[in-house]
């Protein structure tokens, strides 16, 4: 029942233990860890370790880095004095290192892009704090500020009032009501969702919720639910409902599914860069050919229907000739066989 | 990076920003502990570790002051003002947005950069584990390939090359970049910049650049014009002029489910069949997206859009023609790659 809490704790604790993983990470981490306790005045070794995602061990190796730090010239010089006795961690002497290094220009930009990216949101409630965050970070960043114009990110705007009232659901634990389009399959589905949380992927806005018809976390697209009703009742999101792993890719095709191999003309290479491929392969003079895995063929069928010249099916050969009888039964519509 | 290594530049670092005067690399040779005797290799691992500096970040100044002990030679130092991150103070609010920000990227290398940020603003005293209210949770993707070079070259305003093949095109071709932005529309990346070869504004999609992104001149030879957007450089031709247009349809009962989404006027005339009225505006992308529904979508009008289906579903049927055996039963013999 906890998952919007749950999964930001989850993802601080990630995003804590990369920066000791790269070349210069570990002397980054040592010029924050004297700021850091020298602005808390004290710091338990414990919360210290955490918050840099380290080892309590690791963190007191750190420490006693600092506190060896000695400049033999002009005279022997010990400028750090700390201590960790008794599990807590102060700083009584650092004098140079005693605030942090400034931003550099893509730490400025990953947050202000992200900063603008999210004011792009519609129904964003902290709008105020949100500028007020930008205009902080710009004037602390200064200069480094700069490159981060030069990127940006749209977010999809969705039509109606749908996010604001699953927004509203999310927040109020509430059951929802869907009725959902499902391309593939060219239908519209009715199901009633627990919401979980609202997340932009891709540019895309989704639902993730516990789905009662399929008992199991699903994500949905905010522009294919056709209809929508919160209901009057608490939603009850089942304790092994984990959180879809977004960063790990939406689309995981499994063994199970089937392959199909399509050809491209140059003016099908779009195929490529749309749908998730499992290989990709230049046949010369700009033509693909392209592997994909589905669970489900009807949409490949709906695909080479789009693709007209622009490509065809190679297999299976079964397939091909559905999207052939396709074709012939929608020309016999019109009087044309 | 060895701990001894870690160990020196931390004393490096430590040693230059504690002095008012430039030192010279001598001086520093004999502050900080670490560095080896023999003068080659001492002037080897000085420079890296300047270098190394240098990509952390920390402004390394380069000067010489006649008063110093070092006379008029080269010294360096580092400025605490240019070192130091200014006071920042965050309320709860800011601070549970900077979070949401912070864990918008997904991949390593704006991911490492927004980590690297918060652990500066933990430093200087922002709580960062502030929770979020229940909102909305963007994620980025940054996963082609080109982004990391392109975004390096937009930072530090260095024109580029790459190989690049659009939809369309028989062959990739060399092209030569001046990049001005980097934007991001549906989970997908452009670049915007100008082009050397065609002497005008143009727009690459990340996906279509195959093989490395090399730098083609000197940092900080871009110059973005005044007023360029690019975003409306990206996104704006996107928008065809054409006016919109009605077309009436008919649709299967309980079927077509997509068109029927957004159709208007949609009636039932009998015999399992609907009808109702769609607008488009670009003939050529419209046809394609109704052929995608078979026999459950008959166009009546216009004459034009109602040709243009026709055309395309034989163009289907041509494609799939030599695609082998097929339910037609005939022979699958010569399986001849017929395109």
């Amino acid at each position: 029942m906890s998952m919007e809490t749950a999964e930001p704790a989850r993802d601080a604790a990630r995003d804590a233990r990369r920066p000791g993983a790269t070349s210069t990470g570990r002397l980054a981490r040592l010029l924050a860890l004297v700021p850091y306790v020298v602005n808390r005045d004290a710091v338990a070794l414990d919360e210290a370790a955490a918050a840099f995602g380290v080892t309590e061990k690791q963190l007191i190796d750190d420490l006693n880095m600092l506190w060896c730090v000695e400049l033999r010239a002009p005279d022997p010089y010990c400028p750090i004095d700390l201590s960790y006795e008794g599990g807590e961690i102060t700083v009584t002497e650092a004098e140079s290192i005693a605030r942090p290094l400034r931003l550099k220009a893509d730490e400025a930009a990953a947050l202000l892009v992200a900063l603008r990216m999210l004011a792009g949101l519609p129904e964003l409630h902290d709008r105020d704090a949100l500028s007020r965050l930008i205009a902080k970070l710009e004037a602390a960043a200064g200069a480094a500020a700069q490159a981060a114009g030069k990127v940006a990110v749209e977010v999809v705007e969705t039509r109606g009032d749908t996010l604001a009232r699953l927004r509203a659901a999310v927040g109020g634990r509430r059951r929802v009501h869907l009725t959902y389009y499902v391309p593939t399959r060219d239908e519209n589905t009715e199901r009633d969702v627990d919401p979980m949380r609202l997340l932009v992927v891709e540019g895309t806005t989704y639902l993730e919720g516990w789905c009662r018809r399929a008992e199991a976390v699903r994500l949905f697209r905010l522009d294919r639910i056709t209809d929508l009703a919160v209901l009057d009742v608490p939603a009850d999101v089942p304790d092994e409902a984990e959180p879809i792993d977004v960063d790990a890719g939406l689309f995981r095709p499994s063994p199970q599914d089937e392959a199909v191999t399509l050809e491209l003309t140059p003016r099908g290479r779009w195929v490529a860069d749309s749908y998730p491929c499992e290989s990709v392969t230049e046949l010369g003079e700009g033509r693909l050919r392209v592997v994909l895995r589905t669970p489900d063929t009807r949409w490949v069928r709906a695909l080479a229907l789009r693709l007209g010249d622009q490509g065809r099916v190679v297999a299976p050969a079964a397939l091909a000739g559905a999207v052939r009888d396709d074709a012939a039964r929608a020309l016999a519509r019109y009087d044309i066989a | 990076m060895s701990r001894r290594k870690t160990e020196r530049l931390l004393n490096l670092v430590v040693c230059l920003l504690a002095t008012r005067r430039y030192l010279t690399a001598e001086q520093i040779r004999r502050a900080v502990p670490g560095y080896p005797d023999g003068d080659e290799a001492f002037k080897r691992m000085f420079e890296r570790d300047k270098e190394e500096l240098r990509e952390l970040g920390v402004p390394l100044e380069v000067g010489s002051d006649a008063s110093g002990g070092g006379g008029e030679e080269i010294g360096y130092r580092i400025p605490p003002q240019a070192y130091e991150l200014p006071e920042i103070h965050l309320s709860p609010d800011e601070a549970a947005v900077l979070g949401l920000a912070a864990r918008v990227w997904q991949r390593a290398s704006m991911a490492d950069a927004a980590s690297g940020a918060l652990l500066k603003l933990r430093a200087a005293g922002v709580e960062t584990d502030v929770p979020t209210a229940v909102g909305v949770e963007p994620r980025v993707d940054t996963g082609d390939p080109a982004f990391a070079p392109l975004w390096e070259a937009v930072r530090d305003g260095r024109p580029v090359t790459f190989e690049y093949q659009g939809v369309g095109r028989t062959h990739g071709a060399r092209r030569h970049l001046e990049p001005w932005g980097v934007v991001s529309r549906r989970g997908r990346w452009y670049v915007v910049g100008h082009d050397r070869d065609r002497g005008e504004p143009r727009v690459f999609r990340l996906s279509r650049i195959s093989g490395p992104v090399r730098p083609d001149g000197p940092a900080g030879s871009v110059v973005v014009p005044d007023g360029a957007d690019v975003r409306a450089i990206a996104f704006g031709q996107d928008d065809p002029s054409a006016e919109p247009r009605p077309a009436t349809v008919r649709l299967r009962s309980g079927a077509a489910q997509g068109p029927r989404r957004w159709a208007r006027d949609v009636r039932p005339v009998g015999d399992g069949w609907d009808e109702g009225v769609l607008t488009f505006r670009d003939l050529d992308r419209f046809a394609p997206y109704l052929a995608r529904f078979a026999a459950d979508v008959v166009v009546l009008d216009p004459p034009d859009l109602r040709d243009a289906v026709i055309g395309h579903l034989k163009s289907v049927l041509a494609s799939n023609e030599t695609a082998g055996a097929g339910s037609a039963g005939a022979g699958s013999g010569g399986a001849g790659e017929g395109r």
